[in-house]
């Protein structure tokens, strides 16, 4: 048998739930849905942005409509996923520029976005409330 | 040999796109932030002004360009990754095509009204 078949009989294992995946995984996958979440989110940032400068009375609506706890808790999850977006992004860049790129070091700043991420989201998050 | 054909060569160009873009609004974020952080409290007459400048103006549409060259490729990748059947996934690319499109639209008309 020829090297191509033997490669196109092995099977192929996607488990998603038994899948353990490693750290650096783990950041990219978070870098995938982080994205998606902020692009449909666009729609409702612009909705309050288009509000906010509508107006006066337009601006102290969306700044009591930001007041609201289901509202804040969106927010949140935005601000998350801008911050985890950005700051995984930033490690991805380094990565094209091979910096960074043997495993420890690898494993560190999938730690390090991680937290930074977290830490920023609850930086924003204190100062808008 | 399974080739299967998806256009010519894109896929270097909006590699390097989607960097470039994602650059430009780092850069954005960054100086938006050091703008609103180091000014007045902010109220209305404050949000009205800085949006009623040239260069907050042409910043933000240049944010809104790259982020709707950024979240193309990205959200096309998604959907090449995920969505299998040709059908779906076409049909999914055109809707994020069309959001993106309003969104920019939208986005002008907010700036300049």
């Amino acid at each position: 048998m020829s090297d191509a078949a033997v490669r196109k009989k092995r099977p192929v294992y996607l488990n998603l739930v038994a899948i353990r995946l490693p750290l650096p995984g783990f950041v990219s996958i978070l870098h995938r849905i982080s994205g998606a979440l902020l692009f449909l989110a666009v729609l409702w940032l612009l909705f309050m942005l288009d509000r906010s400068l509508s107006s006066e009375s337009g601006f102290e609506s969306v700044r009591r409509y930001m007041k609201l706890w289901p509202v804040k808790l969106g927010l949140l999850a935005i601000i998350w996923a801008y911050c985890h977006h950005f700051c995984a992004g930033i490690r991805f860049l380094l990565l094209d520029l091979h910096k960074g790129i043997d495993l420890a070091t690898a494993r560190m700043t999938s730690w390090l976005v991680l937290a930074a991420s977290l830490a920023l989201t609850a930086c924003f998050g204190w100062n808008l409330w | 040999m399974n080739r299967i054909v998806t256009g010519a060569h894109y896929g270097l160009r909006d590699w390097l796109a989607q960097r470039i873009t994602a650059v430009i609004m780092a850069a954005y974020t960054l100086i938006i932030l050091y703008v609103f952080a180091t000014g007045p409290p902010l109220d209305y007459a404050l949000w009205k002004d800085r949006f009623a400048q040239g260069s907050m103006r042409v910043a933000t549409l240049l944010f809104a360009a790259s982020l709707a060259w950024h979240v193309w490729v990205g959200m096309r990748d998604i959907l090449m990754d995920y969505v299998k059947a040709l059908a779906w996934r076409f049909t999914l690319e055109v809707l994020v095509l069309l959001t993106i499109a309003a969104y920019l639209g939208w986005t002008v008309q907010i700036l300049w009204r």
